[in-house]
């Protein structure tokens, strides 16, 4: 049911300088906040991002419970061939999430 | 309709909260523990190490008054070429009053082509943010921006 809302442009010119904004659903439970009882809801976040254009790296993130529930990212890279964006999120509890999205680059 | 001040609505609160809420616990409330301007220091110490640290260059953008401290927007833009000899390594940002110093790393490197990061943050407490670039020649710039907030993230009180 995880989910992830990604924006990418579908065309861009070779060298362009495009920008990627990804958003998934996830609680980004801080961990400092107790239930009615007095007991610590322990830390449920995204620790971490990666975006990878055609295998290779380009963009990472260590995220931090000061990150807002529903992690939003923006950032930048320059368009140098049609292929994928391939994303991946990894946080507490076993949680890993993938999603790609297309570019083609004239 | 009993009028009530601040001290009785907040007992009043409790009260019928944890009437209505019986076992299905719900509402939460935030440890006191907060990050200090010294755990502030020493984190931003233990990224630049003993290496200068010069103001300028990095552009934080956050607006000044935060109406809901769950989630404030925030922009880092960094004045660079962004070349194969000369670009943006990092941008860490820190904060000085939420539970822990950090807020998040992240990594570019030269084919970002613009370097510039946002997200949406949460912050606890009026108080100052930093960001701090690091270039590949190994040098470090920052940006601080005091940032007030009148709805603090996490302090829900039952």
């Amino acid at each position: 049911m995880a989910s992830a809302l990604i924006n990418v442009p579908k065309r861009a010119k070779r060298g362009d300088v495009v920008e990627i904004r990804v958003l998934t659903s996830h609680i980004m439970e801080p961990g400092y906040r107790r239930t009615a009882a007095g007991d610590v809801i322990p830390r449920n976040i995204i620790t971490s991002f990666t975006c990878r254009y055609n295998g290779s790296e380009i963009f990472r993130a260590d995220l931090f419970p000061a990150i807002s529930a529903n992690p939003y990212l923006s950032f930048f890279t320059t368009a140098t061939e049609s292929g994928t964006f391939d994303f991946e999120w990894i946080g507490d509890n076993g949680f890993s999430q993938t999603a790609s999205a297309p570019i083609t680059v004239e | 309709m009993q009028s009530f001040d601040r001290s009785t609505r907040r007992h009043f609160l409790k009260a019928s909260g944890s009437a209505a809420l019986a076992g299905a616990v719900s509402r939460v409330t935030l440890r006191p523990a907060h990050a200090t301007p010294a755990m502030l220091n020493s984190a931003i110490r233990n990224l630049v190490g003993e290496a200068p640290l010069r103001t300028g260059k990095v552009k934080l953008d956050i607006p000044p008054l935060v109406e809901n401290g769950n989630t404030v927007p925030m922009t880092v833009s960094v004045t660079s070429p962004m070349t194969a000899d000369d670009y943006v390594k990092s941008i860490h940002v820190f904060n000085e009053k939420n539970p822990q110093p950090y807020i998040g790393n992240f990594y570019l490197g030269p084919a970002a082509g613009r370097a510039q990061v946002a997200t949406r943050i949460r912050l606890a407490d009026s108080q100052k943010v930093v960001a701090i670039a690091q270039m590949s020649d190994g040098s470090f710039w920052s940006a601080s921006v005091d940032v007030v907030v009148t709805l603090a993230a996490c302090t829900e009180e039952l």
